[in-house]
């Protein structure tokens, strides 16, 4: 099928079956990280620092090693040296070397016969700290005499300055990113209305509920096993090789459920501490559960982010210029997402001239993960609010404005590349007729909207697919289900083969059975592994055409496959009944053996998504507190393979962007510790926070994948905070530009407001 | 850790006075069970109270009032019918500690003693007048609830002593109570200010009232000014506006993860009107 | 550190297990009898996933000792569903697609059956507040609550 043949009816794709993993899930039998078990099994606890920054001076286990049932103790001592790069942050950030570089940090590692007993070896582990001054906020981290946390970690894109040399880490800044397009001077000149605001957003966290989980098992050859609930086994298996000097193909990583991850679970942790406590325990298995309080303090929030947007717009609500400068802290580490951010900040527009400034900063906090669509949520927060400032300032309509200036196919998008398809005036025009868009409102309640936007990701994939004795249909993914992607490749599977989508089971596989695979991250599962199971599927269909054409005598290229059955591809190339999969099976054995088919590639023709919210809030005018009244997504899917999980994706990414806007933040005291490291006062949304969230599914299908699809689960989280912001400010009349925007900070700012 | 059922208050007293330890009492266990979950608290005793007979009951006092046994949940003391329409504020101040799973298990007295000036449920006990009877190695004794709490985290049950019951006064004609708390969110947080009102009215005129704060100082604190200003009023708005300014008067709150000072003051102010005015009401009904 | 034993009964069949006091019953109920439906996502009583039916009163698990459930009755997860049938509950689930992940799902199942015990005819905002001690980061609860108002109108006959 040619590219831009793509069909627009369809006997599966688009409905809305029962997952297949549905009956393990409501039934308490799925297995996640934490639900494995082996025989031998032994314990791990973790000691970590409780200081923000601190040179470790001396480590003693003497009393833990004594206790009984205590089988081994691990530091950093226990770890290759001589690593470099990315491995080299892992591995620091698995575990701390001479300096403990954030609260949370691992300093040692204990395994026992019981959890009780780990935990009680590893309150016995002394650790002797040298306190040493520290800094968690980013615009304190980038000012001059601010504590300097990894000396020598910038890279060439911070020269030294007059008298430093290289290995001075200046004010932090380890990475520093500048682009953009046309004249800035022109187009500010050309406005009518000029607007700069400074913005900041606090470090949140993707709070899954699952804390993560492993069992690892190493024996002193370096062959391992490891069972684990994460993103991405394969990141697992080369992460960990890396961090203990082992070669990856000798680490057998199997994927167990996961329990949400949203980015958080596409990197390592604990996991290597599991196999070097395993490997130093005689091989017994080692499971490792982090706590709550492990999972906020020690594994990787979003970044937290200060950032200053100007724009230009005439009064007609024409962008003609645009400048951000976005300075990020993603922890102790180089690798806050302030590229990403900037890449997608101007997306949705269309605009003459922009500069993109960029800092990465090092602050002492736990090194950043993924966060569903990293960065573009702050960079979102940022140019939506002031776009909808002016909207306000010069009385115009912000959907109209947002469509005047919306990016179209063939548009050049403002970090470079030129668009194909894509749906954001699609999103624009259905918000706007959407009911929720007129609904009148009564004092205090006031409607936001904003654009976002997230690329969307292919990435390595590597898909098996083998036709049954009885003509089932197996299909061997990589990518761990973490939202109902077995039902959606079950579908496209079972729609290109022509056969029911009861007899296709999906299964995701351990690192032995396939090639590399990425994560499940970047919007790619349903995308990037579905297209490898089509084209998997075709390559069997094919071999299935091959063997019926033998059985009939006839050129294989005379042999078409079609609802499930290999038939004559017309009148003349003769008479045959179809030969149906079930057919063709069971008598695979004698006629060529198994019949399979594989796909490996970093699959093209990605699609980026758009999308567009619309939300109503009330603001008690008394307290500050914001009740969410109302909520529409819209967004572009493409085409939805499973309708119901495309909407769960959509709501799900709105519940995470109104968390972020209203409560949910890293809460760091003065002496750098975290503050709020329980689910109390790490305050995600609970189900009486929300109204039901509705959605529309805009359907402007890629041409790059053979049913249209695009990822759909990261632009979700990336207009709620400025669409909520905008409600706001409508609400109140009070402008907030800190997140989140709780009760105080409202409250504070309608005070502000009516002081003048 | 060792973990004791005894079935009566004096053995329990017993226990918790002959261990040369750190001693938890465990009714509901909703803060024991966390502390001890944080290694904030590793017990050597354990004393589980719930055996005791009796603790779970709920009974009519002979003036009237109530008295609540120590391990009933907050789930059972919404369930009853008598007591939510005496006390409907000291009802609803305990309903709103924690999820319905917590409400299944957490107590008045366990969330007295865990001595957080966050507790939702004391301020609306502090309002009411209630007390709680006491049993220690010296035998039993009966206090004013407002004088348990010392501090954050801390109380003035002396080693050895064990509350083994809340005592409730006759709730008596044309009075209405209420309490309300602010949070961020809807369900589950902590109170970042609670505030208590208890009052009495004769016709529209208020004759009585007592004013409870929570989360604005280290214990929950009564303010009578804050009741003055209401005393002898219709609940006019003059009257509302002077509760107001009283109970921001009243609160010296600290600045902490939860919320400011200034945000706390603020909010003390709004919700003694808003409590007020539902207690009003309540007291306006009974009259019916 | 003596262990103690304890007999209770889960899902209506007896057990029996040794239980370090310090042990939650959610640990109990895990690493002692096998039932790993009840999940663990924070160990202080605030997310729901650890949900059980403690003699009929929907409790969280990680705040309950295992010791405590001597001669109690203990239901979870494992056995909501009645042999092969499932609770109209799980199937509006499974149909309503009321699960992303599929970690919070046991507990939000039965805090929802508890519920439906109680009051059979739960407005939306009922629900929301029952369950808001059950979080999910997921789905943003919209077909969560939907499948519970459904599978409610369903056990009522009304659908």
């Amino acid at each position: 099928m040619a590219k831009d043949e793509i069909r627009t009816e369809y006997k599966l794709v688009g409905t809305r079956p029962n997952r297949p993993d549905g009956l393990d899930k409501v039934t308490g039998r799925a297995r996640y990280g934490a639900d494995f078990s082996l025989p031998g099994m032994l314990f791990g606890a973790v000691v970590r620092s409780p200081h923000a920054h601190a040179r470790i001076k001396r480590i003693d286990a003497s009393k833990a090693l004594a206790l009984d049932g205590v089988k081994a103790v691990v530091t950093r001592a226990d770890f290759p040296t001589g690593l470099t790069g990315e491995d080299w942050n892992l591995q620091e950030n698995t575990m701390a070397g001479d300096v403990a570089l954030y609260d949370g940090h691992a300093v040692a590692a204990v395994a026992a016969t019981s959890a009780l007993l780990a935990q009680d070896a590893a309150r016995l582990i002394e650790v002797e700290y040298e306190i040493l001054p520290h800094v968690t906020d980013v615009d304190e981290a980038i000012k001059p005499g601010a504590p300097a946390i990894r000396p020598g970690s910038a890279d060439h894109s911070v020269p030294p300055h007059e008298g430093e040399t290289p290995d001075m880490c200046r004010h932090n800044v380890v990475r520093n990113i500048e682009f953009g397009h046309g004249d800035i001077k022109d187009g500010f000149a050309k406005a009518d209305l000029v607007m700069e605001r400074t913005y900041k957003t606090e470090a949140t966290h993707q709070g899954y509920i699952e804390p993560h989980a492993c069992v690892g098992q190493m024996g002193e050859d370096g062959k391992g096993e490891m069972w684990v609930c994460t993103q991405g086994h394969w990141f697992i298996r080369r992460m960990c090789a890396a961090v203990l000097g082992i070669e990856a193909a000798q680490l057998r990583v199997t994927p167990s459920e996961i329990g949400g991850g949203f980015g958080g679970k596409t990197t390592i942790f604990m996991e290597p501490l599991a196999l070097a406590l395993s490997r130093k325990a005689g091989g017994r298995p080692v499971k490792i559960v982090m706590s709550r309080a492990e999972v906020l303090r020690a594994t990787g929030p979003t970044a937290s982010s200060s950032m200053d947007v100007k724009i230009g717009m005439t009064k007609d609500g024409t962008l003609t210029a645009a400048r951000a400068e976005f300075r990020m802290q993603g922890g102790a580490f180089p690798g806050a997402p302030v590229d990403m951010a900037l890449y997608c900040a101007f997306a949705p527009y269309k605009i003459p001239a922009i500069e993109h400034i960029g800092y990465d900063v090092l602050a002492n906090r736990p090194k950043c993960a993924a966060y569903r669509a990293p960065g573009a949520p702050m960079g979102a927060f940022a140019v939506e609010s002031l776009i909808d400032e002016m909207c306000g300032e010069l009385g115009l309509d912000p959907i109209e404005v947002r469509l005047k200036n919306a990016v179209k196919e063939g548009d050049k998008s403002s970090y470079g590349p030129t668009f194909g398809k894509i749906g954001l005036v699609e999103t624009l025009e259905a918000a706007r007729a959407h009911p929720n868009y007129s609904v009148p409102l009564g004092p205090n309640q006031g409607r936001g909207v904003a654009s976002g936007f997230w690329f969307n990701h292919g990435g390595e994939t590597s898909v098996s697919l083998a036709i049954s004795e009885d003509g089932t249909v197996q299909v061997s993914v990589g990518t761990p289900d973490i939202g109902g992607s077995r039902a959606s490749i079950a579908l496209m599977t079972a729609e290109t083969l022509g056969i029911p989508y009861e007899d296709v089971r999906v299964n995701v596989v351990e690192t032995g059975a396939l090639g590399v695979n990425e994560p499940t991250h970047g919007s790619r599962a349903t995308f990037a592994s579905g297209k490898a199971a089509v084209e998997a599927a075709r390559q069997a269909a094919r071999e299935m055409c091959r063997r019926a054409a033998k059985e009939w005598g006839i050129d294989e290229e005379a042999v078409v496959w079609e609802d499930g059955a290999a038939r004559p591809a017309g009148p003349n190339a003769g008479k045959f009944p179809p030969m149906t999969i079930a057919e063709i099976a069971s008598r695979m054995g004698s006629t060529g053996g198994p019949i399979s088919g594989h796909h490996e590639s970093v699959p093209g023709g990605v699609g980026a998504s758009f999308g567009t919210h619309v939300v109503d809030v009330e603001v008690d005018p008394e307290t500050g507190r914001t009740t969410i009244l109302r909520y529409l997504v819209v967004q572009d899917a493409g085409r939805a393979i499973h309708p119901s999980y495309v909407e769960g994706q959509y709501q799900g990414g709105a519940a995470q962007g109104i968390g972020w806007a209203l409560n949910e933040e890293y809460v760091y005291g003065d002496d750098g510790r975290l503050q709020n490291p329980v689910f109390l006062d790490y305050r995600v949304p609970v189900a009486s926070d929300l109204p039901m969230i509705d959605t529309v599914i805009v359907e402007v299908p890629n041409p790059g994948h053979p049913y249209g699809v695009r990822g759909v689960g990261e632009t979700g989280i990336t207009p709620p905070l400025p669409a909520i912001a905008n409600a706001i400010a409508v609400a109140t009349g009070a402008r907030l530009r800190h997140l989140p925007m709780n009760p105080p900070r409202v409250l504070a700012a309608i005070q502000a407001k009516d002081r003048g | 850790m060792r973990y004791h059922t005894p079935s009566t208050f004096e053995d329990a007293v017993a226990i918790a006075a002959g261990s040369g330890g750190v001693t938890r009492f465990l009714a509901g266990g909703t803060d024991v069970l966390v502390q001890m979950r944080a290694g904030m608290v590793t017990p050597d005793d354990l004393i589980d109270i719930k055996r005791i007979p009796g603790v779970r009951d709920i009974s009519q006092t002979a003036d009237s009032g109530w008295r609540i046994g120590i391990a009933v949940s907050g789930a059972e003391l919404g369930e009853h019918a008598g007591l939510s329409r005496d006390w409907p504020g000291v009802v609803e101040g305990m309903e709103l500690v924690g999820s319905t799973q917590i409400q299944g298990r957490a107590t008045l007295t366990g969330n007295l003693c865990n001595g957080s000036p966050a507790a939702d449920s004391v301020p609306g006990l502090v309002a009411a007048g209630a007390r709680v009877a006491i049993t220690g190695p010296e035998g039993t004794r009966e206090v004013a609830i407002e004088e348990i709490p010392a501090g954050p985290g801390r109380t003035t049950l002396k080693h050895g002593e064990v509350i083994s019951a809340v005592i409730l006064p006759a709730r008596g004609k044309n009075g209405g109570d209420a309490y309300l708390r602010f949070i961020p969110r809807t369900e589950m947080d902590i109170a970042v200010v609670g505030c208590a009102v208890n009052l009495r009215v004769d016709g529209d005129t208020i004759t009585e009232a007592r004013v409870a704060l929570g989360a604005v100082a280290p214990t929950v604190i009564l303010a009578p000014e804050a009741a003055k200003a209401i005393i002898g009023t219709k609940l006019d708005e003059a009257a509302l506006e002077a509760l107001a300014k009283a109970a921001s008067a009243a609160a010296t709150p600290i600045t902490d993860k939860r919320g400011t000072a200034e945000f706390r003051t603020h909010v003390a102010g709004v919700l003694a009107k808003r409590a007020a005015r539902i207690a009003y009401a309540r007291a306006k009904g009974a009259e019916k | 550190m003596s262990k103690i034993h304890v007999t209770t009964s889960v899902n209506g069949d007896p057990v029996e297990f040794l239980a370090d006091p310090r042990e939650t019953l959610l640990d109990c109920l895990r690493d002692h009898l096998g039932l790993t439906g009840s999940k663990e996502g924070c160990g202080t009583g605030d997310c729901g996933a650890c949900s059980v039916m403690l003699d009929g009163r929907l409790v969280s698990s990680c705040l309950v000792l295992g010791v405590e459930a001597e001669g109690k009755r203990i239901d979870t997860i494992e056995g909501m569903a009645n042999g092969g049938e499932l609770h109209p509950l799980q199937r509006k689930f499974i149909e309503l697609a009321a699960l992303q992940c599929g970690f919070c799902t046991p507990g939000i199942l039965v805090a929802s059956k508890a519920l439906l015990e109680k009051n059979p005819d739960p407005s939306e905002e009922e629900v929301r507040y029952w369950l808001a001690g059950n979080l999910c980061r997921c789905t943003g609860y919209d077909k969560i609550v939907r499948a519970v108002l459904d599978a409610a109108a369903e056990m009522r006959g009304a659908a």
